[in-house]
């Protein structure tokens, strides 16, 4: 058998464990749909197109189990600021390996629901990721004990960010956490969610297979900040799929700072006229990691735009990957679409591909894409050196500055001026080998 | 006027991207001197402010440098910063994503660190950027946009001569600061550049025009052809200059006036 048929079939026997206990009530259809979706596609190997360059071999060294009912030593608050800064004033909510800790959660407003997604159910729960398309999202699906919705009721406007950190906190085997995640962002609702991914495992690689499934209604506004903080032997794998309504808004900032294997889909479906969406990322590996982002968005209707910015720093073996779809469906007239995918590579084995696709199927539309591959300007550099300022901190400034297009994008300035922090931490030498 | 040798170069060759640039340079400036440096296009100008500043596509391949009794070429391109050394650069570079404000007060505080002293704190620093600012009439908002990023061909001339009032080195070349600057902004440099000679520092302006150093008066002109100094003379050199242009002095012209400052 192959290494992904023995991954595969290691899964499935999670799975199938899974299957044998009660399902919670509002995940009994997910789990049946996406177990048998698993079951019929296992994992996903080169061959297929869209995981050409994702290779699941980190996935494959590991020996994996579901999480243990009980979460590892209950995360105290002084851990869990130690591992994720409390950056900002905002309402937190803290799940351990895919489970809520609702010791360690606070919201500061009744303005927004943060609801049980296993108990409470959604409409969009299962609605927005086909299981049969998205190999990982069918395993999340099958496995998914605990989830959490967000309901921002229709016309609030939340002052703060909301915060949902999830942990990786398992010894001894890798777990698999199934983070599960719903926003229902009401009619003309504002608010800016962060996604936070730590691991606070030291030794043990996690795997986090996380799903997340957006709604934005008519004329709602919401921001998205993913961050992918993980060790650098943890696995992430995740699926966001996004639909907006009419005249809404959807910014997503996705930050792939850790992680041995990242690989994100982000979906987006412009399903009602005049949205927007904008979609950046910044993804930085070093170490022989894998960092591999995939992105669609639908034009399905008239009038929509969409735009995409993702940059990437890659040092060592590391390599990176940019796939970014764009489709214009027939009807969508006066779609105006963008991507571009500039990257930093800081030594000769680093390695990335862009890959835009774009399906163009109505005549009057505006789409554009570029990207630029280039290594540390040495001119810039030198200009840097002869006003005092040595090698090793120009080449650092040179490197935020090159990120800063997308963390300056980051609403809030406490928020922008932390993941700026993060990332520098992030970018210091001693992470390299 | 005679002091303390600032910048001793001997016998300097020199290449740029691959090619012998520099052919036997020897200049000497002293303290409080400024000099001035012309000479066509492609003599060299440039590649000799790259060299004195560390520049890495400038590989010296013989001759010395010292510069206030130290080897300078053993030093790193920082070092020579931090050590008194600033170049106004012909061609100011962009760096997008840091801000001007940022990467001054970087460099600010990276020469006051060599000197013992503290790093000057976010108002401090900005009540001296303000100071300097004004005297080289360049808008405050200039610096919380991106190193030279979609600057003016002035602005970025004038954002250079804000660093060297702010760095107030030992040693200032300018490379054509003057070029692309309108009559009142070459004014405003000339100012500025004059308002830091105190007797002490010494500098090394590269120009093509007579009428910066109608403002910046030298106390020596070199000519600089085919890498090597063709002329060395005083103030009225650039007149004789202006008037009968370069060919006289070229190597096929016969002119081999000894280089000797
Ligand atoms: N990196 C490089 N690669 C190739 N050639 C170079 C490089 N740098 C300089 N040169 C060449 O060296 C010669 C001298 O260039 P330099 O810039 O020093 O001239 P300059 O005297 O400053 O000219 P200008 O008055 O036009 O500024 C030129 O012929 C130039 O093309
Ligand atoms: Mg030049």
């Amino acid at each position: 058998m192959s290494a992904t048929g023995e991954t595969t079939a290691k899964l499935t026997a999670l799975c199938r464990d899974a299957a044998r206990e009660p399902a919670p009530p509002a995940f009994a259809a997910l789990r049946a749909k996406s177990f048998d979706a698993f079951l019929a596609s296992g994992l996903p190997d080169t061959r297929r197109e869209a995981w050409r360059y994702t290779s699941l071999a980190p996935l494959a060294k590991l020996a994996l189990q579901r999480p243990a009912a009980e979460h590892e030593p209950l995360l105290s608050r002084a851990h869990i600021e130690a591992i994720a800064p409390p950056v900002f004033a905002c309402g937190l909510a803290v799940f351990a390996n895919g489970r809520r800790c609702p010791e360690r959660s606070g919201l500061p407003t009744d303005d927004a629901k943060l609801l049980p997604l296993e108990s409470v159910g959604s409409p969009v729960l299962g609605a927005l990721v086909d299981p049969k398309l998205h190999p990982f999202a069918a395993l999340n699906g099958a496995l998914a004990e605990q989830g959490v919705l967000l309901r921002i009721p229709e016309g609030v406007v939340l002052d703060h960010p909301l915060h949902l950190l999830f942990v990786s906190a398992a010894s001894g085997a890798a777990s698999v956490s199934s983070p599960r995640v719903v926003i229902e962002a009401g009619a003309g609702s504002r608010a800016v969610v962060i996604q936070d991914h730590v691991s606070a495992s030291s030794g043990t690689p996690q795997f986090c297979n996380a799903v997340t499934e957006v709604q934005v209604e008519a004329n709602a506004s919401l921001d998205l900040v993913v961050l992918q903080r993980e060790g650098p032997e943890d696995l992430h794998i995740a699926n966001l799929a996004v639909r907006q309504e009419q005249g809404a808004r959807f910014a997503s900032k996705v930050l792939s700072l850790g992680g041995r294997l990242v690989r994100n889909d982000l979906g987006v479906t412009l399903s009602g006229v005049g949205a927007e969406c904008e979609l950046d990322g910044l993804f930085l590996g070093a170490g022989e990691r894998l960092i591999d982002n995939h992105t669609m968005v639908d034009h399905a209707v008239p009038n929509g735009r969409s735009r995409q910015l993702y940059k990437g720093v890659l040092r060592d073996r590391a390599r990176g990957v940019f796939r970014g779809r764009v489709r214009v469906r027939p009807d969508a007239q006066h779609s105006d679409a963008a991507q571009s995918n500039p990257n930093l590579l800081l030594s000769d084995g680093a390695e990335v591909d862009t890959r835009p696709q774009l399906e163009i199927h109505a005549d009057d539309v505006k789409c554009r894409h570029g990207s630029a591959t280039g290594r540390m300007d040495e001119n810039a550099l030198f200009y840097l050196r002869s006003r005092g300022i040595g090698a090793q901190a120009a080449r650092m400034l040179l490197i935020e500055g090159f990120a800063a297009e997308v963390l300056q994008k980051v609403p809030g300035a406490a928020l922008a001026e932390s993941l700026r922090d993060e990332f520098r931490t992030r970018l210091q030498p001693a992470s390299t080998p | 006027m005679s002091g303390d040798s600032v910048l001793s170069i001997e016998k300097l060759h020199a290449e740029a991207g691959g090619a012998p640039i520099l052919k036997g340079v020897s200049l000497e400036i002293k303290a409080g001197e400024v000099h001035a440096l012309m000479g066509p296009n492609g003599s060299g100008k440039s590649t000799l402010a790259g060299v004195l500043c560390g520049r890495p596509d400038c590989v010296v391949t013989s001759g010395q440098v010292r510069y206030r009794g130290r080897d300078l070429l053993a030093l790193e391109a920082e070092a020579r910063a931090r050590a008194g050394i600033f170049l106004a650069f012909q061609y100011p570079v962009e760096i997008p994503g840091v801000t001007n404000n940022y990467f001054m007060k970087a460099s600010l505080n990276a020469l006051r660190a060599e000197r013992g002293e503290d790093p000057l704190d976010a108002l401090d620093f900005l009540s001296l950027a303000r100071e300097k600012m004004a005297l080289v009439g360049m808008s405050e908002e200039l610096m919380s946009r991106s190193v030279n990023e979609g600057f003016s061909g002035g602005e970025k001339k004038r954002n250079e001569v804000l660093q060297l009032l702010m760095l107030e080195p030992t040693l200032a070349i300018l490379d054509e600061t003057d070029s692309g600057l309108d009559i009142d902004a070459l004014r405003v440099v000339a100012d500025g550049v004059n308002a830091l000679r105190d007797g002490r520092r010494s500098m090394l302006v590269i120009t093509h025009y007579q009428r910066l150093l109608d403002y910046i008066v030298p106390d020596r002109i070199h000519v600089l052809a085919d890498g090597c100094i063709a002329r060395s003379g005083g103030s009225e050199l650039a007149l004789e200059l202006e008037e009968k242009g370069y060919g006289w002095l070229t190597p096929g012209a016969g002119a081999g006036a000894e280089a000797s400052a």
